[in-house]
């Protein structure tokens, strides 16, 4: 591990401004992807600054019925909030499908939201990797790239986002709020948070040095009480997605006023599927219009000579989501 | 000498964290074995180790390297209050094990992926190789050593010893200590939810079925 200085900060504003200090500074939250990446090498910062002292770990009920999410809130706090698991369940189930009961209660939202990438050539500073060195290559092309993404690729990256909540929070129409170094504020849709790892590889999010997340709010909507988040894997728990959709359905009887849709496990972010909320607006809620939209949903898949299986299974898992969402009790 | 210290090294003793009350082992020194390890691992260098302390070995080799500017680190664990100056880069992990001598956690992957390092930070179950020392300063750390009162071992501990669950035993405080955690949060007492909240603790000898029973008996479901 190279070495590196450490503070912790007790406001917001103290800790951008003691990250924007430093070029190679960052921000240390739950610090199950930091603390493993810096073990690796593959992090090298020289300053960390400590967050999980800061005033961010509340989640209230907005005024117009929507929800604010602290940034430091864990994981396992959020999946078990009454209000998120009556309101919002695909943000719940999606949390508690994610990691293992330890890393939860470590985790944070803003954390998470920043979670890096699983691809094992980014993990391994024996090879090339677009998203760790810049220009240096990508080895998972001609790697072996089972776990890799089929939507949003490029030849500069392949590498799969391993986010489970931030799906969630994309179907929800999520807001990420952030303080800048500039000591300004703004608020981030969920869906433009994240940049497409084949994109650009070095950026993944469009956060500026120095910019801290500070909260994630969720719209009054109520029929995202009508969600689900369904993932299918190599093993049953403790795993990372190979595909995964969230998905919330406005059902008038048996018809689909609106729906939203995010998949992943194939994407090289959190994929909203515009195209597949599309298919179900108006439709009947049955199977041949699930798989539909799940046609649709994956139609710009690009399979890599070891993952084409994902294109099958994500629509498939897609379909059952959709299935299960209509089913439901609420 | 290297005979006996990987002997006594890597010979993974449930009872060390299981039953601690039970006397401890000697070593042909006439120290007792959690002395020797601790005055070995501090003493010897990680190279001269034999091969088959490969995972000792490897705590010691991964510690980080001196020169750093330290940080000043209050913990409590296990009731008591320690004040230490470290490396920031040092892990709550090797914290315990190398500077507080507390080695019944253990550092298995030490990458998040196993579980065997699992200590209760506030009552909550988290992974001490994640979390460094510094960013647990001024909390509450409880390790499989602080769960006995005295003589009487802990519920999770007693049930574990009554199942049989565990073989190789370095999982084991891990798994204890993983128990005891979700003890405190809710989980359904089903076995198929009991396999689900112990999930983040990985046993390669394959003693889930009577780890699934000491945790059901532990938490007063029914056995069968």
């Amino acid at each position: 591990m190279n070495p590196f200085s450490y503070t912790s900060a007790g406001r917001p504003e103290e800790a951008v401004a003691a990250v924007s200090r430093h070029r190679q500074a960052k921000f240390l939250a739950g610090g199950t992807t930091l603390v493993d990446l810096l073990r690796l090498e593959v992090e090298t910062p020289d300053h960390l600054v400590d967050i999980n002292a800061l005033p961010l770990a509340r989640i209230e009920s907005l005024p117009g019925g929507g929800v604010r999410i602290g940034a430091m809130v864990r994981n396992s706090d959020l999946a078990n909030d009454p209000t998120i698991r009556k309101r919002y369940p695909v943000l719940s189930e999606a949390l508690l499908s994610g990691a293992s009961p330890q890393i939860r209660n470590m985790a944070s939202v803003g954390g998470n939201l920043m979670q890096r990438t699983r691809c094992y050539y980014f993990r391994d500073t024996n090879y090339p990797c677009n998203m760790r060195v810049p220009g240096s290559g990508c080895a998972a092309l001609e790697g072996y790239n089972r776990i890799h993404a089929v939507l949003g690729t490029s030849e500069k990256c392949i590498a799969t986002h391993p986010g489970d909540m931030p799906v969630a929070m994309a179907a929800l129409d999520a807001v990420v709020h952030t303080r800048r170094p500039n000591g300004t504020e703004r608020a981030i849709p969920l869906v433009d948070f994240h940049v497409p790892y084949g994109e650009d590889p070095a950026r993944e999010s469009v956060l500026e040095h120095g910019e801290l997340i500070t909260a994630v709010e969720l719209p009054a909507v109520p029929w995202f009480a009508r969600s689900h988040y369904l993932k299918v894997r190599d093993r049953a728990s403790y795993e990372l997605a190979l595909a995964s959709a969230a998905v919330a359905l406005d059902l008038d009887r048996d018809r689909i006023r609106a729906a939203r849709v995010a998949l992943g496990g194939v994407g090289t972010k959190p994929w909203r599927s515009p195209e597949a909320e599309r298919a179900l607006a108006g439709q009947k809620a049955e199977e041949s219009t699930y798989r539909a939209a799940a046609e649709a949903a994956l139609r710009g898949a690009r399979p890599q000579k070891d993952n084409g299986f994902k294109i099958e299974l994500a629509k498939r898992t897609l379909t059952r989501a959709l299935a299960v969402a209509a089913e439901k009790k609420v | 000498m290297s005979d006996d210290l990987s002997h006594h090294d890597l010979s993974p003793d449930p009872e060390e964290s299981t039953t601690q009350s039970l006397a401890e082992s000697t070593n042909p020194h006439g120290l007792d074995r959690r002395t020797f390890i601790a005055l070995s691992l501090g003493a010897v260098p990680a190279v001269s180790l034999a091969t088959s302390t490969v995972l000792e070995a490897k705590a010691v080799a991964a510690r980080p390297a001196p020169g750093s500017a330290t940080v000043p680190v209050r913990l409590n664990v296990n009731g008591t209050e320690r004040q230490l100056r470290l490396d920031p880069r040092t892990s709550l992990l090797d914290a315990l094990r190398e500077d507080l001598a507390l080695a019944g956690t253990k550092k298995g992957c030490d990458h998040g992926q196993c579980g065997a390092c699992t200590v209760l930070i506030d009552g909550r179950r988290v992974l001490s190789c994640l979390t460094l020392a510094a960013m647990a300063s001024g909390h509450r750390v409880t390790t499989v050593e602080g769960l006995a009162q005295g003589d009487r071992l802990h519920p999770v501990q007693a049930a574990f010893l009554k199942h049989d669950a565990f073989q190789c035993g370095y999982c084991t405080p891990g798994q204890i200590v993983s128990a005891v955690g979700l003890l405190a949060e809710g989980c359904p007492d089903d076995p198929a939810h009991i396999r689900e909240c112990m999930s983040g603790n990985l046993c390669r000898c394959g003693a889930y079925p009577n780890i699934v029973a000491a945790v059901r008996e532990a938490k007063g479901g029914k056995v069968s």
